[in-house]
């Protein structure tokens, strides 16, 4: 059992300074699984999102395992190979005087990987960004592509798992199902396990298998979205969310 | 294939980093010719620097060649700018002025600038006691005043302008190291380099390669508006007798050694004086261009 999960959080805490962000949250994803994180504003979600992948500097305690080996707060080069992360904000996750092409020859780079090429290249077709974008810099692009672009860089060194800190919620409506449908498409294609940051209970219904709710640094329910969809919310902060997006697609 | 036509620097889907890397310069310096005031500033500086490196073509005298039977001269058609105390050619002496005190400055600002934007990268990309122990050192030098701090080094040393530059270095890298800290830290945190940590590049591949090119832009632009002071340092410091030594020209020298004669013989210090007037606007009018076209806040 313990050997097939791909991810195993276990009573992880969080401080910044005397403000405990995160108090102790554990959850499971199965090898190819997609788990949702879902919770009001400033409930701990991209706290626990960034302990995961090694981005975290003021330390947390608790007990993280990827693929059934523990890690520690720093990571090594090839621990990023099997995880990685797209940000919440395409506008500042792009490096401003980077050009497309830089900015996905980096990973390679860094991990001394020779056919930058063909890389560079499959890795736009993947994502549905034209060749001709490949020297434009970020500002020469929409949000919607420069999002694909984040999306390409998480994917270049062909990790197996990807964390997703609200990957579209800074996208115009329109466009979100695009991406997230892109999303949908490349975990199928790849057996990506995908671990999801949202607010969006409509997300976490399209993307996720499963879901943990949070508030206030607690994870206070884990159900699945099987149950979620039938209304068999125990928790009151679940039931509330869930009334506000079903308030907010019915009209 | 890289025929540097309009087109191919405007183009709006580069066929290659090249192509990228100079339609970004080329649009940089379309912004820049577009502000009349720089464009002046940079061409003073250009005649300023062309002068001076020509000096051996361009000037009409030997400088160093004393004519004590013409001292004070006014200016005439022999002596453009007229002589000196000991009879010697002030335009010809202001020519090879310019190459001690431009040559000084380039000098300086060679030194003072990567110095500065190491100290201030690192510190503040690294943080904790690494931050605390590079700014206390900033400190401590930034306490002295730059004039002071730089005599103390000229006496301790031997005058001459290889002292000057090294006291000017050491008094002037502070303010960009505290320039360049102030910008790592507004960009250490931002996801773009969350994203290139999750490569697992190491702090000092990310310091140089990603951090520091966007702390640049700002040090040039400082730099520059700096250019106007280190000249007046070097001046000040030749003035005082602790830079370049006589019979070596330069302005700053020239100026010092003509003062008693500001009164009767007025033309004698007034061009060196106004060459240095003429440089440091250049160079602030240019450094304000700059600053509209490289502000990373207009991006
Ligand atoms: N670097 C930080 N320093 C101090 N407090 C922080 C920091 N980052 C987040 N917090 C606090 O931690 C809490 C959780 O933040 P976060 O995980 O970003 O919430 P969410 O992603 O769920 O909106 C918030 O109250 C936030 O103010
Ligand atoms: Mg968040």
């Amino acid at each position: 059992m313990t050997t097939t999960d791909a991810i195993r959080v276990d009573d992880l805490k969080v401080r910044y300074g005397d403000f405990e962000a995160v108090k102790g949250v554990s959850f499971d994803v199965p090898a190819g699984g997609s788990f949702g994180l879902v919770g009001e504003s400033g409930s701990g979600k991209s706290t626990i999102l960034r302990a995961l992948a090694g981005l975290d500097r003021s330390g947390w305690t608790g007990g993280i395992a990827f693929e059934g080996r523990t890690v520690a707060r720093t990571r090594d080069r090839a621990f990023f190979r099997s995880v990685q992360m797209v940000f919440q904000d395409p506008y500042g996750s792009l490096h401003p005087r980077q050009t497309v092409d830089r900015i996905l020859c980096e990973p390679l780079d860094v991990h001394g990987i020779a056919d930058t090429e063909k890389r560079i290249a499959r890795g736009l077709d993947e994502v549905g960004i034209p060749q001709a974008f490949r020297f434009r810099y970020p500002h020469q692009l929409s949000g919607g592509q420069r999002q694909r672009i984040a999306i390409a860089r998480a994917l270049i060194l062909e990790p197996r798992i990807l964390l997703l800190d609200e990957p579209t919620s800074a996208l115009d409506v329109s466009v979100q199902a695009e991406i997230l449908n892109l999303l949908v498409d490349l975990r199928e294609e790849r057996g990506l396990t995908f671990v999801t940051v949202t607010h969006n209970l409509a997300v976490v219904a399209h993307l996720c298998d499963r879901l943990g709710v949070m508030q206030a640094g607690v994870m206070v329910e884990q159900l699945s979205v099987e149950d979620l969809r039938l209304g068999r919310a125990r928790h009151p902060h679940t039931r509330e969310l869930r009334a506000l997006t079903v308030g907010l697609e019915a009209p | 294939m890289k025929t540097f036509s309009r087109e191919w620097l405007l183009s709006e889907t580069p066929a290659s980093r090249a192509q990228a890397a100079w339609g970004r310069r080329y649009r940089l310096l379309l912004d820049l010719t577009s502000n009349g005031l720089a464009v002046a500033g940079f061409l003073i500086v250009v005649v300023c620097l062309v002068a001076s490196l020509g000096a051996p073509w361009f000037a009409t005298h030997d400088p160093s060649l004393q004519e004590l039977g013409n001292r004070l001269a006014r200016p005439s058609a022999t002596h453009w700018l007229g002589t000196d105390e000991l009879g010697r050619d002030v335009w010809s002496r202001m020519l090879w002025g310019g190459r001690v005190t431009l040559g000084m400055v380039i000098v300086v600002v060679m030194a003072v600038a990567p110095v500065g934007l190491a100290v201030g990268c690192i510190s503040g990309y690294a943080g904790g006691t690494v931050d605390r122990v590079m700014m206390r050192v900033t400190d401590v030098f930034l306490a002295f005043p730059r004039l002071v701090l730089a005599l103390a080094f000229v006496a301790a040393l031997k005058p001459g302008v290889e002292s000057a530059i090294l006291a000017i270095v050491l008094t002037a890298w502070p303010p960009y190291a505290r320039l360049a800290r102030a910008e790592t830290l507004t960009i250490r945190d931002a996801d773009f380099i969350a994203a290139v940590r999750l490569t697992g590049a190491s702090p000092a591949r990310i310091v140089l390669r990603h951090v520091a090119p966007l702390c640049v832009p700002s040090l040039v632009v400082r730099v520059t508006l700096d250019l106007g002071t280190f000249i007046l340092t070097a001046a000040a410091l030749g003035f005082l007798g602790m830079g370049a030594q006589p019979p070596s020209p330069e302005w700053g020298a020239m100026i010092a050694t003509t003062k008693r004669f500001i009164f009767d013989q007025w033309w004698v210090p007034t061009a060196p004086g106004i060459a240095i007037f003429m440089v440091s606007l250049a160079f602030n009018l240019l450094g304000d261009g700059l600053r509209d076209v490289l502000d990373p806040k207009q991006r």
